[in-house]
């Protein structure tokens, strides 16, 4: 008879009952820890080796007063940094904040050296236990600083190669306007062709530039994680009043692509920083014509619709814009592992609208999902991916 | 009105100069009297307090930089710690104890200990060395040409270790495997004659040679000329020889170039004379001038294939390996040595002025990471 009660029915354990639930696990966790500290039962495995020592360099600033390096520590224990060479010359330096740096707190050093322009330098450092660590700097050119001038500078860049192409591509619109169902295929697919593009690219970014930051980001998983949730973030704030259509879509498509303007600038920026490219005008006017298919992009799933003439400009602004702001951020405070994040979500924001321009492409055709691949739908992703492909060669380097 | 306006902006201008050259005068009186007051001793200590040395890395550095400015290792090394102060290591030589043989020989016995020891060998850096008697370079032999010399060696270090003597003897006293190599916990003799007379040196030549050389075990190895088989060079010889008269008015240095490779990788992070990079930067060699000056030098750096020696402002003769009482290079101010080469340089300030003169390896590398150093040439 105790058998046939219904839980549902008996009187829920007290408040206190419960707590003391969740506080048992918790204190022999404590306990344990307290055990392991006090008792150090790994002691057998000790067997002299020295602790292991990492030192990962995220910033380096160049300027009339020297070279500054921002350096994270990483390693088993805290680590001293006992010498800094830079050029195979030990040079003097101060640290801030001085004395052992915690593991995975940064210092910054600074060394009154007198880098040469356009020329590589090594800065290495000597820990007390003998390890160094080096770094290169590939090409020594004054690190921008957050001038106006050059803060109007790098706006003018961030929006040569963000907003200008996107504002080009949305010119287009009138013109794509007249095109019938396999015309709207068509540019439906190129759009999935140039983000499907722009996802490999920027997680290929992202996962190099988490292989440059220190061990306890767990760079490559940081980045998978990131993606993931911005994914799922992204598509269940899409999915909340039905799957999107329309201006909504294209709001989505230029928020994707605004995340990955934003990770472009901060690749410029970083590079413009790091002296490692020349900003020249090719690489600019490359950047340009590659992002100018994503204006066409963001027009495809609002050619059945009338949208105002405001939101032109906004879906410009927020697919062009970002550019800038990640301009301005790439050079002024690059550290990869932020850098990777920002490129993680990006590629997360890029899936989402994959999944749903090729939703709504399916929906456009009466739900048949046999139209992902018809010739128009087909050509039009190849076509996307080539020319974002060809036009890739002009930036890379 | 006219004519005066321009009167008045040249007065101004004038004006403006005149302060700024005042304004400079003051700095660079400034800038003396700082010079004057860290020169003094060259501490270091008081160096680290300022907040930075040249604030314009684009600068010729100022007097009290020194000649290396911003080129230096940061802090100081704690010598006590160590066991051993590079300034005491110059002049500190070990001559054994004395006692007669059966045959009425003169017989030097010296006792020589190998221990692992850590030990600072820049300011922080910490090396796991090999030592003789906690020391490295290990000490200073010294004796006399012909008499009978015994290293009593013990081995406490965690490795098989050995003294391989560069001089005259048996195969037998050689110091390599299967002849005197012996492992830890473990006692050898080694006995011979002390010839020829020069500078040299003693090494462990325990398997894999290159890290035992590396790891610190190496030293001078002295054997003064006996006047009385050198009656053609008696002068020359007496000057030569530990505890005359004559050899008393020498300023006498040992110094040992080594290196040590910290990372393991094959290459030295820091180069030095008796360890210490910069040691004598930060504490300059005391050099009176009236007295003539004689480096024992000798060459142990591992995985370079030469070292160098060069003085400023000054020449020196040359006696390669020592083993000659006339120069075999005469008025240079730079010598090359391989590793295990030696030699004694023989130099004078008694004309210049007194001051700060430099010395260092003429491989600007090993400068630049730490092998130099200063003589603080001074009225005496």
């Amino acid at each position: 008879m105790t058998d046939a009660a219904p839980t549902a029915n008996r009187p829920s354990a007290p408040r206190w009952q419960r707590i003391s639930w969740f506080l048992l696990p918790i204190a022999l966790l404590v306990a344990a820890l307290a055990w392991i500290v006090a008792a150090d039962p790994l002691k057998s495995f000790n067997n002299g080796a020295p602790p292991v020592e990492a030192l990962t360099y995220e910033r380096v600033v160049l300027d009339g007063s020297g070279i500054k390096v921002q350096v994270r520590a990483g390693g088993s224990e805290s680590m001293t940094i006992a010498q800094v060479q830079v050029d195979d010359a030990y040079w003097t330096f101060t640290q801030d904040p001085p004395g052992k740096i915690a593991r995975g707190s940064t210092v910054w050093l600074s060394l009154a050296y007198p880098w040469v322009l356009g020329e590589a330098h090594r800065v290495n450092v000597v820990t007390n236990t003998g390890t160094t660590f080096e770094h290169e700097i590939a090409v020594a050119v004054p690190t921008p600083e957050p001038t106006s001038s050059q803060l109007t500078a790098q706006g003018i860049v961030g929006a040569i190669v963000g907003i200008l192409p996107v504002a080009i591509g949305l010119m287009f619109y009138p013109a794509l306007r007249g095109v019938g169902q396999s015309g709207m295929n068509f540019l439906l697919a190129l759009t999935v062709g140039l983000l499907a593009f722009l996802l490999i690219d920027m997680s290929g970014d992202a996962l190099e530039l988490a292989a440059e930051s220190a061990a306890l980001f767990q760079g490559p998983a940081m980045v998978v994680l990131a993606a993931m949730a911005s994914f799922l973030l992204l598509m269940a704030i899409g999915r909340w009043r039905g799957t999107p259509a329309g201006l909504a879509l294209a709001f989505f498509i230029a928020l994707g692509i605004g995340l990955h303007n934003f990770g472009e600038g901060l690749a410029i920026g970083a590079a413009f920083a790091a002296g490692s490219a020349g900003l020249g005008t090719f690489l600019v006017v490359g950047f340009a014509i590659h992002n100018v298919t994503e204006g066409i992009g963001i027009a495809a799933p609002i050619l059945k619709v009338r949208p105002p003439a405001w939101s032109f400009v906004a879906l410009t602004l927020v697919a062009g814009a970002p550019a800038v702001f990640g301009m301005w951020l790439g050079s002024l405070a690059y550290a990869p592992q932020w850098s990777a994040l920002a490129l993680a979500v990006g590629a997360g924001a890029i899936l989402q609208v994959i999944v749903e321009v090729s939703s709504y492409l399916i929906r456009s055709n009466k739900g048949q999902g046999s139209a992902l691949y018809s010739p128009a739908a087909l050509g039009g992703f190849l076509s996307g991916i080539a020319f974002m492909y060809a036009t890739a060669a002009l930036i890379k380097i | 009105m006219q004519d005066e306006m321009p009167q008045f902006e040249v007065v101004t201008r004038r004006g403006l100069l005149l302060g700024g050259l005042v304004a400079a005068g003051g700095a660079a009186a400034v800038a003396t009297s700082a010079a004057a007051q860290s020169m003094q001793g060259h501490d270091m200590s008081a160096m680290a307090a300022e907040p930075a040395l040249a604030t314009d890395p684009y600068a010729a550095p100022p007097a009290h930089g020194g000649a290396h400015g911003n080129m230096m290792t940061v802090g100081e090394v704690d010598h006590a710690a160590n066991g051993f102060d590079p300034s005491v290591l110059l002049t500190a030589w070990d001559t054994g104890t004395l006692s007669t043989t059966a045959d009425g020989r003169v017989l030097r016995t010296f006792e020589v200990e190998a221990v692992d020891k850590e030990i600072e060998i820049a300011p922080g850096v910490m090396f796991p060395a090999w030592t003789y008697n906690g020391r490295v370079p290990g000490p200073a032999f010294r004796a006399k040409e012909g008499e009978r010399l015994r290293f009593v060696f013990r081995n406490f270090g965690s490795h098989p270790h050995s003294m391989h003597f560069h001089g005259i003897h048996s195969w037998r006293m050689d110091g390599v495997p299967g002849a005197g190599l012996i492992n830890p916990g473990e006692e050898f003799v080694y006995e011979f004659d002390a010839k020829p007379f020069g500078c040299h040196l003693y090494h462990c030549h325990a398997l894999p040679l290159k890290r035992h050389m590396h790891k610190g075990m190496y030293g001078a190895f002295v054997i003064d000329p006996d006047p009385a088989l050198h009656p053609e060079f008696e002068a020359v010889a007496k000057s030569r020889l530990l505890g005359t008269p004559e050899n008393a008015n020498w300023q006498e240095l040992v110094m040992v170039m080594n290196a040590f490779d910290t990372n393991f990788d094959g290459a030295n992070e820091f180069y030095a004379v008796n360890t210490v990079a910069h040691a004598y930067a930060v504490q300059p060699v005391r050099i009176e001038k009236s007295r003539p000056v004689r480096i024992y030098l000798v060459n142990v750096t591992e995985f370079d294939p030469i070292n160098s020696f060069h003085l400023h402002a000054n020449f020196f003769d040359y006696f390669d390996t020592g083993t000659s009482l006339t120069p075999t290079l005469k008025t240079v101010d730079l010598i090359m040595q391989c590793q295990a080469q030696r030699g004694i340089l023989e130099f004078s300030y008694r004309d210049h002025e007194s001051g700060m003169y430099m010395f260092h390896a003429h491989q600007a590398e090993f400068t630049e990471l730490g092998w130099m150093g200063m003589f603080d040439v001074v009225e005496a």
